[in-house]
């Protein structure tokens, strides 16, 4: 669709023709598509939904709902705890691939799988492990203590952390081997030199290593924190909300208003977000457009 | 002698102790769903860590469509192929086309279209998902493939063409000088001198849009509704909806799905690496 259209779009008039080039009529031409599919699926989707939020009415109602504002602290707990668990994990972890030992190099290809296959079937194994009653976990406490295991998805706080785990199985791997690139980028005559002064190992991390990767490992940190504010999956399909819609992130409540009908609620529990998500996606915008 | 061999074999051991876990972390979601899928029903309610009587019953079931829930599985698998290989196609095109537009050709305002394309990058995609939806019902798109596919494209094309961009940055201009010198016009230029060159780029970033389609829940599960319609990963979460779920084709069917996109990823491993974690690894 976007491609058909394209052509009656982009022919320039005549005054305008002349002053352009060939290689810029192509160059307009070019860009056209993407361009269309960026004002049919982005800006007016966003300009939409931005107007869908104007009434005080909704935020009113979000103010006054609680499981707007449990959804809130959630997701500052899911941020929080997430990712500088995930990002300190991945860090150490980086260290350990890059060590150069054969069953490591196996290892980091093993490792990988969490985030090559998709989450929904990974998520929904986690899920019925934990099941009270037919779960593996559940039978095997059973199986030792002879006692009933607990019943982990009901209760809000441990069915959050679940879900947090599950958001770090996922995407470990893939901050793992960004450090590790920005690791092994390292001199390695640094460390030799270090060797030969008989600095220890936490002084090798503090000296040279941690230097040389604090601004990458910022950068990861930012940029997994927009990604970690829309991720859906890891709470949905392991918790749905649940129990009694506790477990609720942003990414989540959206949805549960659309599916209750009430639009302008979905739209404005997205827009509250907004100034904290804006300036962090300027500043990576920035970051990369150097 | 003595002394360093004994310090490198604690140096060994220490490795294990951290190698060991991480193996054990990574692999129990997936061992549980294989173990799901060659167990039967019984074995697999009951908690052993090898069943008792491994079978591949359960994936004759799945590809003979003989469950209720599975009735559609073919047509599913299908739609999930077909949507990926679109969404990928349609970026890759785009995509290219834009990136060689900004970077080559410099087109005016290039640079504009460049960062509200990594803006929208960098938006979550779970926020734009209420607001498209209600678009594609506007569009009279709703519970039709193309509105899966555009969004995906919509989602895959601001990083595929940061990163061609980023590649083609580092073709020289040369290149296109000397072509433009013997009379080469701009689509000859594109064709015959920026495509072969890009190839690389290319595969890597049509692998990552049908991963990301292929991969996709929440707009799968917004967008289609209808069972003759949907993709895999939404008819896996509808098993859910059942309270007497059949758990082991649920996760036989689920390894099915995983297999494609973990065998692209390593096949194309080299070009994954390469292209993609360059972006990050910049700054």
């Amino acid at each position: 669709m976007a491609i058909t259209l394209s052509g009656d779009h982009a022919i320039p008039s005549p005054p305008l023709s002349a002053r352009l080039t060939p290689p810029q009529v192509w160059g307009i031409l070019l860009l056209a598509p993407y361009l269309l599919v960026f004002l049919a699926f982005v800006v007016y989707p966003v300009g939409y939904g931005l107007w869908l939020a104007r009434h005080p009415a909704s935020y009113v109602a979000l103010y006054h709902d609680p499981i707007f504002a449990r959804a809130a602290v959630n997701t500052l707990i899911f941020l929080l705890v997430g990712i500088n668990v995930k990002m300190a994990i991945a860090l150490f972890l980086s260290g350990f691939f890059a060590q150069q030992r054969t069953w490591i190099k196996w290892l980091s290809v093993l490792f990988i799988l969490p985030w090559a296959v998709p989450s929904i079937p990974t998520i929904l194994s986690v899920r019925f492990m934990l099941n009270p009653e037919w779960g593996v976990i559940n039978q095997l406490i059973f199986k030792f203590t002879a006692e009933d295991g607990p019943n982990w998805l009901n209760d809000p706080t441990v069915a959050l952390g679940m879900a947090i785990g599950v958001h770090i199985w996922k995407s470990l791997p893939f901050w793992t081997l960004i450090l590790l690139t920005g690791r092994l980028a390292i001199s390695h005559d640094l460390y030799e030199a270090a060797e030969v002064d008989g600095a220890s190992w936490s002084q090798k991390f503090r000296y040279i290593t941690w230097p040389s990767m604090q601004t990458l490992y910022i950068t990861c940190t930012l940029l997994s924190m927009i990604w970690t504010l829309g991720d859906f999956n890891s709470v949905y399909l392991l918790t749905g909300g649940g129990p009694a819609d506790l477990t609720h992130v942003l990414a989540t409540l959206g949805i549960r208003y659309l599916r209750l009908d009430q639009l302008s609620l979905a739209m404005a529990s997205i827009v509250c977000a907004l100034p904290f998500v804006l300036p962090l996606v300027y500043f990576m915008m920035k970051r990369l457009s150097r | 002698m003595k002394l360093p061999s004994l310090k490198e074999i604690g140096n060994e051991a220490k490795l294990l102790l951290i190698g060991i876990p991480v193996l054990i972390w990574t692999l129990v979601p997936i061992y549980h769903m294989f173990l799901f899928a060659i167990s039967p029903k019984e074995d697999a309610f009951s908690g052993k860590l090898w069943p008792t009587h491994p079978t591949l019953n359960n994936f004759k079931i799945v590809f003979y469509q003989e469950h209720y829930f599975l009735r559609d599985f073919w047509i599913q698998f299908f739609n999930s192929v077909v949507i990926a290989l679109s969404a990928g196609a349609l970026t890759l095109v785009i995509a290219t086309a834009a990136a060689f537009s900004i970077s080559r050709l410099r087109v005016p305002g290039g640079r504009w279209v460049m960062n509200l394309a990594l803006f929208t990058y960098f938006i979550p995609a779970a926020f734009l998902a209420v607001p498209m939806y209600r678009t594609m019902g506007n569009y009279g798109l709703l519970n039709n493939h193309w509105s899966l596919i555009l969004a995906m494209v919509t989602i895959a094309s601001p990083y595929a063409i940061w990163v061609l961009k980023q590649a083609s940055d580092k073709l020289p201009v040369e290149l296109d000088e000397a072509a433009t010198m013997d009379g080469a016009t701009t689509l000859q230029l594109f064709r015959l001198v920026y495509i072969p060159l890009m190839m690389p780029s290319l595969v890597a970033i049509g692998t990552y849009a049908i991963l990301l389609a292929w991969n996709e829940y929440l707009y799968a599960f917004l967008l289609l509704s209808k069972d003759t319609e949907i993709t895999l990963p939404v008819a896996l979460g509808n098993f859910l909806a059942a309270d007497d779920s059949p758990w082991e084709l649920l996760m036989t069917t689920g390894f099915i799905y995983a297999l494609p996109p973990a065998a692209i990823y390593y096949a194309f491993k080299r070009y994954m690496v390469g292209g993609l974690t360059a972006g990050a690894v910049k700054s």
